[in-house]
């Protein structure tokens, strides 16, 4: 979450210290990639005059907390996630034990039916959810993550009452940070040492640990909870009917703003009210990176329409979240005008994509530039409405920044003796029924990656049901078809061979 | 004579930390005069020649040896050492946290191998009350490290209360 002040502070640093564009990354944060080494110490400064940091943004130690980009509006939550991610945020900034990590840990919540913070790709992930008696607690995921070694996130907690967060979580990292791997950095997160223990090891150990901690001064209380809660009231809403009458008439004149309204607004739990999704992948943009003058223009949006706030998404997008229906034709207009309205959330190129190599020291390859030719591959909108519901994402190295584990379609760039190759998986997904993509074989060129891309969907398009998307065809028909497709007339080029001899360099980020 | 930083103060120091280097086993480890601080296997397998010497020992543990393995032996210890073979490796926070929260410690915990100005809050906070600098390090500038935020969040040793039970009181 940010407020408007906050985001024209970012869109004037990066005016001032930076080339006038930030990227916005999978962590929910923002990376600007020139800035001089010595002027940090005044960009510190000027974050903090609208109290922003860059505190725990590196290092083993425990990372920002994120979760559901439509917290607090969204009609399938139990509850308000955010005052549990402020409970976690206090108790894991400068945690004094947990500063020096066997390496990086990752917590996400999410309090909806739909899961739309990866959890189960974290190192801990927590659902929020009631017991049978109607109490509140969370379910505990540990030992997910992506990288070198995707592992699904498993369960060593089905309900955790929720004072018990915090000293239960002590009891996870302490165990972590005391068997933990730190021999090889490349085995050193914490799914390895699940996976090395076994989970109900694994999980015994926590309990072990946890029954010395368990009703310590650390319990959370529920009055703390409370005082933490009343930071995330709800807005002044008005009282609204639920359909407005010329939100109705606009999208029936205007197919343009239909077509968006369709991907980019989003259902609010408040009658009236839409959260609305500004893109950042805008055709011949590089996904997630925004200029100085598009964030001073969502800064005005978000103060005229949406209570002067805005948060970020994982997959690299803006949201406001509390716009009135009436208001969505204007807010088009305005986005539109200056990039942000491609109307294709959810869609083949609302891709998630690291910076890769173009800016990256560790990428094996780049993204960018495979991002924008499957943008301009698939430029058709009507094709890609066709299409439909599909994820695809693009990493510059198995580090994974860009999630190509967890997309429907990924893509992932390999180094073999100095070239670029990219790798294709199919099959991932994430939400609730996250899952890791398969390797469809050998790896390919930058010029063909656009090429196979097109086969896997046409194969799709023909094969699919009516009311299939490209995941369920996929899951009906197997993963066979698509391969055939993708190296169908490729066998005459000297394959490259996704095999052991690959150069698979990996570079851990500090 | 080297110094440490211990409870907040530069003194002086005589202990003698005993390693176990190259072809030395904590069977062959002579014991010299003075103030010892012998290796946790040497403790655990010389325990009584240990405690015949004039001197009350110390014992020290690398960052993978669990404190679990002395905790019956603590009263003998008038020191404990916990060493950072590199800054990066935070075990021994852990380690910190259970002498002196689980195994109720009071003996000094002292801070030994790569140690320096930037962990030295943190260390504090679990219970470390003693801080040996990595060499060629300026211990007098390093007595700020120990200051470096007036406020925590955490519920530590240092402050066994975390923020939000101290809020409401």
């Amino acid at each position: 979450m940010l407020s408007s002040a906050q985001l024209r502070k970012l869109a004037e640093i990066s005016r001032r210290y930076d080339r006038s564009v930030g990227h916005f990354t999978t962590r929910q944060n923002m990376q600007l990639n020139w800035p001089k080494f010595e002027e940090t110490p005044e960009i510190l400064g000027e974050l903090a005059s609208v109290e922003m940091h860059a505190v725990q943004t590196s290092g083993n130690c425990i990372r920002n907390i994120t979760t559901d980009q439509f917290a607090g509006i969204a009609p399938d939550e139990l509850t308000d996630p955010r005052p549990y991610c402020e409970v976690l945020r206090q108790w894991s900034t400068f945690h004094p034990e947990f500063a020096f990590l066997p390496r990086k840990f990752k917590i996400a919540v999410n309090a909806a039916r739909e899961d739309r913070a990866v959890i189960r790709a974290h190192d801990v992930g927590l659902e929020i959810v009631n017991n049978d008696a109607g109490e509140i607690g969370v379910r505990v995921f540990v030992g997910g993550g992506l990288g070198r070694t995707p592992v699904i996130g498993k369960v060593i907690r089905e309900f955790l009452p929720r004072k018990h967060l915090l000293s239960y979580l002590d009891a996870v990292l302490r165990v972590y940070n005391r068997y933990g791997r730190r021999d090889n950095m490349y085995k050193a997160r914490i799914k390895i040492l699940v996976n090395a223990l076994g989970v109900e090891e694994f999980t015994r150990q926590v309990e072990a640990e946890w029954s010395h901690l368990k009703d310590g001064a650390t319990t959370l209380t529920d009055a703390e909870f409370e005082r933490v809660a009343r930071h995330f009231t709800a807005p002044e809403y008005e009282h609204l009917p639920q359909d407005d009458f010329s939100y109705a008439a606009h999208l029936k004149e205007d197919k343009a703003f239909a077509s968006w309204a369709k991907r980019c607004a989003h259902a609010h739990k408040v009658p009236g009210y839409a959260a609305v999704t500004l893109s950042l992948k805008a055709p011949g943009f590089a996904p997630g990176d925004i200029s100085d003058l598009q964030m001073e223009v969502i800064a005005d949006l978000a103060d005229r329409f949406s209570f002067g706030e805005l948060r970020v998404t994982h997959e690299q997008n803006v949201v406001l979240s509390d716009i009135r229906k009436r208001d969505l034709h204007e807010i088009w207009k305005i986005s539109r005008a200056n990039g942000l309205a491609t109307p294709n959330i959810g869609l083949l190129t609302d891709m998630i994509c690291c910076p890769g190599g173009d800016l990256c020291a560790l990428a094996n390859a780049r993204s960018v530039p495979i991002a924008e030719a499957i943008q301009s591959k698939f430029d058709d909108l009507d094709y890609l409405y066709d299409i439909g519901d599909i994820s695809l994402n693009i990493s510059g190295c198995m580090n994974s920044c860009g999630h190509h584990h967890v997309a429907n379609i990924g893509v992932l760039g390999v180094d073999k003796n100095g070239e670029e190759w990219y790798q294709i998986t199919v099959g991932g997904q994430q939400g609730n029924a996250t899952a890791i993509g398969k390797v469809i074989g050998p790896s390919f060129y930058a010029d063909e990656v656009p090429l196979v891309i097109a086969a896997l969907i046409t194969v799709y398009t023909e094969q699919r049901t009516p009311s299939e998307r490209f995941i369920d065809t996929l899951q009906r028909i197997g993963i066979e078809p698509f391969k055939q497709r993708a190296y169908a007339g490729r066998d005459k080029r000297k394959p490259a061979r996704a095999d052991a001899s690959e150069n698979l360099t990996e570079v851990v980020n500090a | 004579m080297p110094k440490i930083i211990k409870n907040g103060q530069i003194i002086d120091d005589d202990w003698q930390i005993l390693k176990l280097d190259g072809e030395q086993t904590a069977a062959s480890l002579a014991w010299p005069d003075g103030n010892i601080m012998v290796p946790m296997t040497a403790w655990l397998e010389r325990k009584a020649e240990i405690l015949s010497r004039s001197k009350r020992p110390g014992v020290w543990l690398d960052s993978h040896e669990d404190v679990e393995a002395i905790a019956g032996d603590l009263e003998h210890f008038v020191v404990i050492g916990l060493n950072f073979p590199k800054f990066t490796d935070g075990r021994a926070y852990s380690t910190a946290r259970l002498l002196r929260e689980r195994y109720a410690y009071r003996g000094e915990i002292r801070a030994i191998g790569d140690v320096l100005q930037d962990q030295l809050f943190y260390m504090k906070r679990c219970g470390i009350d003693a801080f040996a600098l990595r060499e060629g390090k300026d211990i007098e500038a390093a007595l700020s490290g120990l200051r470096v935020f007036s406020e925590t969040y955490q519920a530590a040793v240092d402050q066994p209360q975390p923020l939000f039970r101290r809020r409401t009181a």
